[in-house]
């Protein structure tokens, strides 16, 4: 599976001209600073004049990697039933008093919650007052994937300011995070198309009956760097030391398992100090190889 | 002054006691803990191979169990001067536990019948009474104050014995070499003369020993040993052959006679024997000798480097699904492959660390998985996964030793350190460059195997156990029936089927002998109850029976040396067994009746892995001593050597150095202890740091950056590695039979005529008046050149030409382009490198750089953001300054338009899929408003997109966003 980041303020960026390879130490800082951040544009905007060499891409799949962790350590806090009771009840009164402002951000970026998880909890004790009933997940994610359908007009807008300004969740993040790894996926198999190497794609693999797919297969292995390369794997995040261990027990090492040695494209680049299991078999790149040794070359080389 | 010493006692010299202990990992398993009572005080290069003997005579005797054989007794008056010394040696090998077992065994044996010398003759063989005294500590102060050596006391027979020498006693100065011109003249002239007749005699019978080696020890151990009082003379001294001379001479003359064996060993062996002073000063034809072998000797003994870790690759055909009785069962033995990964990656970072065990670490997660295995039933996917990593990471060479020394692993950590306690350490290390195991090491599980026997000891799962068994049998029995046609194609394909077989052998014996195991050796009651209960079941494998065949059909090259590493597992009780004792008669008889050099020079190296492999058999703690003097089996050996047939593996020159040397690691020991004697010679003079080139240089690992050849060739290993084992078999098939071809219709062709050619023009030429032979020769040469050339050429052409459609043919239909291409190049190159090889000459390929090409068009997702960052701002929050001008909102619209120009829309129905099942398209929204969207340009789709006076997201929205994100991509 394609994994990928989210986004919101990011714009296009030259990620060649700019490193995206970093040493934990200025991972960590960077941790540290992004500690007191939200999940904003303007946030994101004081990330990267902190962070000026770095792509935009990259801090904000940090970013969001981060405060994905921060949501989860601090998930138990905000989903404490009377907690929820009292966001909402302050949301209530709010609406009534300024129904205008941006009640739901405010109160998320307040207790320092994601405005999309906040969003969510406030519509879902919306229907259960209305409904006496605890609501379907169905009909909830349809209400904040198209507020028009939450029958409360003034919490629809209030809903669809959090998942407009959430840079880390709700259901247009999903969406892009899912387009951000497929599209990686497909420059994947376009470079490999260019530089002429046949693969198997994980669909393909699948049909054969294989229990552990990369994203792709070569048919012929490669050298990079002087590491033999029997299957890439692509990523659309950056690889900080927690999601390379899951990935590793996951994902890599079954891959190495069954397949040899292979390659793991962090397209947003990797702490540079996880690049150590070369020699068993894992070289993390930022991008495409440029320096793909082949085998058989000459005129013989080359595909079909 | 002219004393000898054993060399400066420096604390260089100071052996690892704690290292020589670890090389006896496996002897734990026999129970066989030979040195109860470490001496802290051994020392001098002599002592370099193990820990010093316990000081204490009841302990040094009574550990060897096998001593109660009844020969430790009646040997120890009866040695031969020589013999004494060697066993006395010999003995500090392997440990207490098999002390004067080379005396034992020699005695009884009648001396070939053309050597009129009696060896119950004390005139001719005076008994050293020392060598069977157990070491005694109270005696080293002979050593305390060397005495010159002088005619005083040219025969004398001190108590005490070499090994007693103490480490702490002050150094002498280092006066081996230069000395021994001068004390040639020092002796008495009168009994040097008898000495060197007497030791004449003893030579050669030593030699005959050698070179009929019709008695039953190791003709390793005896060279070496004899190595061992050549190097250590100094030390030996008086003590049995009255000085260093004496020595000396015995050893030069013994490795003349024995020069074919000699000649036969390793470069670097050669080359320190011939540089080695000693041997000039003797015999400087040896020295000759030796040179002129060294040169001769082409091959090389190169460590290969430690091949990448492959996995075992998934193969479909015998992995996926349906090779399972249920899902469960399929996803387990997924799981359980990873973890098995798992444990063996966690074994190598850290068994080397101190006070890691396997058990304690890795025991009970080993056993849970097992036991998921049981409950799944997938214990024979788990053996097959099992025994094919085995084979892959432990059938090349491994450096003997080096698992449980990891002589590298701290050296360069200390290297980088100035305390004192390591640079001391680090002193050891150069004087005792690696660990020296003797030349008849217990059976062991070097490197890897290591892992895989903690593996199974610690599983201890029978049905695991029994699948194992299975497997390691059938694929055996496989490899031994193997056929090779002959040694010039398939020499490779020999080596790797011995190694594999051995590998596969050890570990069958392993496992089949692993319930027997005791620590101890058991009573004569339980002996008998055992024999009598295990009599009655059928043993694992017929290895009799393969024996037998093996013998008939001339195979014994192949067979007889995983035999051997299959029986060396048995425990105590095996070799009592009526069905191993004859097995092992089998060996015995097959050793008797080899003899080194008869079958020529052809099979030399054969003979050679023979002799080595069962002396090193019947040296170790297992075998049973009064076989040695069996002649059961003796005619029915004799029998089926005549009636063999007269083709068969035996006689085909199969072997060479680099699988002698892989098969018997021992034999380096040779290279170590002259490589010791070189350290202690020039430790003085600053000759620490030379000393770590010759040493350490073959144990080091592979460099980072490997050349781009062996890129290339690792490439093609892995090429294979996830293909069918069939494509990689075809492969080789095809390259070897076109490579052939190839190579006899140039033989038909063009060699002819160029024979033809050749000769002609030297008749024509030579009937010319003076002709200038010179030139004559030149151009004829320049024609061979130009030939050559075109044979080169013509190779190529023929091998590009006919391997590519070989392959096609061979191979399946529905094989894929690339992977048929590649296998097509492989193949012709193979042939083409084989053909070219014979024509001595080398075909090298360039290299070519991929070039990349960038699209610079902004990505579906990069837009996406980018019209989510417009609609957060038009939603708000916002300042004053978010506002987004018309230009802007065009500039975006104009990228969507770009982004959607430019992208080949290739996987867009599979995400609309993906879309759809993700839950964020509703299925007949698409299939309502597809078109209707399709149908919209650009602006319109956007300014529906980008309502701004709404406030609020409309289906449509998402919809024409969503198409948006779709039709990018």
């Amino acid at each position: 599976m394609m994994d990928s980041v989210s986004s919101s303020s990011a714009t296009v960026a030259d990620k060649s001209v700019k490193r995206m390879q970093i040493c934990r130490a200025e991972y960590r800082v960077i941790g540290r600073f992004v500690e007191q951040l939200r999940p904003t544009r303007q946030c994101m905007k004081t990330l990267q004049t902190q962070f000026p060499h770095l792509p935009p891409s990259t801090l904000l799949s940090i970013f969001s990697q981060e405060y994905q962790k921060r949501m989860k350590r601090s998930m138990a806090r905000h989903h404490a039933p009377d907690v929820i009771k009292e966001y909402y009840q302050r949301y209530r009164s709010e609406a009534k008093t300024r129904p205008a402002a941006p009640l739901l951000l405010e109160l998320a970026n307040q207790v320092d919650l994601s405005p999309a998880l906040l969003a969510r909890l406030i519509v879902e004790c919306f229907l259960e007052e209305r409904q006496a009933s605890v609501a379907s997940r169905h009909v909830l994610n349809n209400m904040l994937r198209e507020p028009y359908l939450i029958p409360d007009l003034l919490l629809a807008k209030h809903v669809e300011q959090c998942t407009v300004n959430d840079c880390c969740y709700g259901p247009l993040v999903d969406c892009i995070k899912h387009a951000i790894g497929l599209e990686h996926e497909d420059l994947l198999r376009d470079k490999l198309r260019e530089t002429n190497l046949s693969f198997l794609d994980e669909n393909q693999l699948r049909a054969k009956g294989y229990d552990k797919t990369p994203d792709i297969i070569l048919e012929v292995p490669i050298a990079v760097d002087g590491h033999i390369v029997h299957w890439i794997e692509s990523k659309a995040s950056f690889g900080d030391d927690h999601s390379h261990h899951t990935y590793l027990n996951e994902q890599f090492w079954s891959y190495c398992n069954r397949f040899g040695p292979g390659l793991v494209i962090y397209w947003y680049g990797f702490v540079s100090e996880l690049d150590c299991q070369r020699d068993r078999g894992i070289l993390l790149r930022d991008g495409f190889p440029s320096d793909i040794v082949t085998l058989c070359q000459g005129p013989a080389r080359g595909r079909v | 002054s002219q004393t000898l010493t054993h060399g400066p006692t420096t604390p260089a010299k100071t052996p690892s006691t704690s290292r020589s202990v670890r090389t006896q990992d496996f002897s734990d398993r026999r129970g066989n803990k030979s040195t109860p009572i470490q001496t802290s005080r051994s020392a001098s290069r002599v002592q370099l191979f193990s820990p010093a003997p316990s000081v204490s005579p009841v302990s040094g005797r009574g550990e060897g169990r096998r001593r109660s054989g009844g020969f430790g007794g009646c040997a120890s008056g009866r040695q031969t001067g020589p013999r004494g010394a060697v066993s006395e040696e010999g003995v500090r090998w392997d440990g207490g536990g098999r002390r004067s077992r080379g005396v034992g065994r020699i005695e009884p044996v009648s001396p070939p019948t053309q050597v009129q010398l009696n060896f119950n003759n004390l005139e001719d063989f005076p008994p050293v009474g020392a060598a069977q005294s157990p070491p005694v500590a109270t005696k080293p102060s002979r050593r305390i104050n060397p005495t010159p050596v002088s005619a005083e006391r040219p025969n004398s027979k001190p108590k005490s014995c070499f090994i007693s020498t103490p480490l702490s006693l002050p150094a002498s100065p280092p006066a081996i070499p230069e000395s021994a011109g001068a004390k040639l003249t020092a002796g008495s002239p009168h009994s040097l003369q008898e000495e060197r007749e007497l030791l004449r005699k003893e030579r050669y019978v030593w030699a005959v020993i050698f070179s009929l080696n019709n008695i039953p020890v190791s003709m390793m151990m005896n060279l070496i040993c004899l190595l061992s009082i050549y190097v250590h003379a100094d030390v030996l001294e008086k003590a049995y052959l009255g000085n260093v001379h004496n020595c000396v001479y015995f050893s030069v003359r013994v490795l003349e006679n024995q020069f074919e064996l000699v000649s036969h060993l390793d470069k670097c062996t050669l080359r320190l024997l011939s540089e080695n002073e000693r041997v000039g000063t003797f015999s400087s034809s040896l020295k000759d000798h030796l040179a002129q072998a060294q040169e001769n000797c082409t091959a090389k003994v190169l460590p290969s480097p430690p091949m990448f870790v492959h996995s075992v690759p998934f193969q479909p055909a015998t992995d996926n699904r349906s090779n399972f009785s249920s899902d469960r069962a399929f996803h387990t033995f997924k799981k359980q492959r990873d973890v098995f990964y798992g444990f063996l990656r966690e074994w190598e970072d850290s068994h080397k660390e101190p006070g890691w065990d396997f058990e304690a670490a890795l025991g009970s997660r080993v056993r849970m998985m097992v036991s998921q295995l049981t409950a799944a039933g997938s214990h024979s996917h788990f053996a097959r996964l099992f025994q094919k990593q085995l084979i892959q990471m432990c059938k090349g060479p491994c450096v003997l030793g080096s698992s449980s020394d990891a002589p590298d692993a701290d050296l360069l950590g200390m290297l980088g350190a100035d305390s004192l306690g390591r640079l001391k350490r680090l002193q050891q290390r150069l004087v005792q460059p690696q660990g020296l195991i003797g030349p008849c090491p217990p059976p062991s599980f070097p490197g890897h195997q290591e892992f895989f026997k903690c593996f199974l000891q610690t599983a201890s799962c029978c049905q695991l156990n029994q699948h194992l068994k299975d497997g390691l049998c059938q694929q055996l029995l496989k490899l031994d029936e193997v056929s090779i046609l002959g040694p010039d194609d398939e020499k490779q394909r020999f080596s790797s089927v011995l190694l594999t077989a051995r590998l596969l052998a050890k570990f069958l014996g392993f496992i089949s002998f692993l319930p027997y195991q005791t620590s101890e050796l058991p009573s004569r009651d339980i002996q008998d109850t055992a024999i009598t209960l295990r009599s009655k079941s059928s043993p694992v494998l017929d290895v009799c029976a393969v024996l037998r065949s093996s013998v008939h059909r001339r195979r014994t090259i192949l067979t007889v040396p995983w035999i051997v590493e299959f029986l060396s597992m048995l425990d105590h009780i095996g070799p009592l067994l009526p069905f191993y004792r004859t097995a092992l008669c089998l060996l015995l008889q097959i050793y008797k009746r080899m003899l080194l050099g008869r079958g020529g020079e052809l099979c030399y190296m054969n003979q050679l892995l023979m002799v080595a492999v069962l002396g090193w058999l019947f040296q170790i703690p297992i075998f049973p001593e009064d076989l040695f003097f069996s002649t059961d089996l003796k005619e029915e050996v004799k029998e089926l050597e005549n009636i063999t047939s007269s083709q068969g593996l035996d006689t085909l020159p199969l072997v060479d150095q680099q699988l002698l040397y892989t098969c018997c690691p021992y034999l380096g020991e040779f290279r170590k202890l002259l490589a010791a004697f070189v350290a202690g010679s020039t430790s003085k003079s600053g000759g620490l740091i030379r000393k770590i080139t010759p040493t350490s240089a073959e144990l080091r690992g592979p460099s980072t950056s490997r050349s781009q050849q062996k890129l290339q060739v690792d490439l093609e290993q892995a090429f294979f590695h996830n293909q069918p084992p069939s494509l990689r078999r075809t492969v080789e098939f095809v390259a070897e039979r076109v490579g052939s071809n190839c190579v006899k219709h140039i033989k038909a062709t063009l060699v002819l005529e160029l024979v033809k050619g050749g000769e002609k023009t030297l008749r024509d030429s030579l009937g010319l008046e003076g002709v200038n032979t010179a030139k004559l020769n030149d151009s004829i040469c320049a024609q061979l050149c130009d030939a050559g050339m075109q044979a080169l050429e013509t190779a190529t052409r023929f091998c590009s030409e006919n391997a590519p459609g070989a392959v096609r043919v061979l191979l399946p239909l529905e094989t894929s382009p690339s992977v048929l291409t590649t296998a097509e190049s492989i193949t012709t190159r193979l042939a083409t490198e084989k053909a070219c090889s014979w024509l001595s000459a080398n075909i090298t390929s360039s290299g070519q750089v991929q070039k990349n090409c960038t699209h610079k068009v902004p990505l579906g997702s990069e837009v996406m953001i980018e019209i989510k960052e417009v609609l957060s701002v038009a939603v708000g929050p916002r300042s004053e300054e978010e506002a987004y001008t018309v230009h802007q909102i065009e500039s975006l619209l104009y990228r969507v338009g770009q982004t959607l120009g430019c992208r080949k829309k290739t996987d867009y129905l599979f995400l609309i899929r993906q879309l759809i099942e993700r839950g964020l398209l509703g299925e007949e929204e698409v299939g309502t408003n597809w078109p209707k969207l399709s149908a919209l340009s650009w602006p319109e789709v956007i300014s529906k997109t980008l309502r701004f006076e709404a406030g609020i997201l409309t289906n449509h929205f998402l919809m024409a966003f969503l198409v948006c994100s779709c039709r990018s991509l």
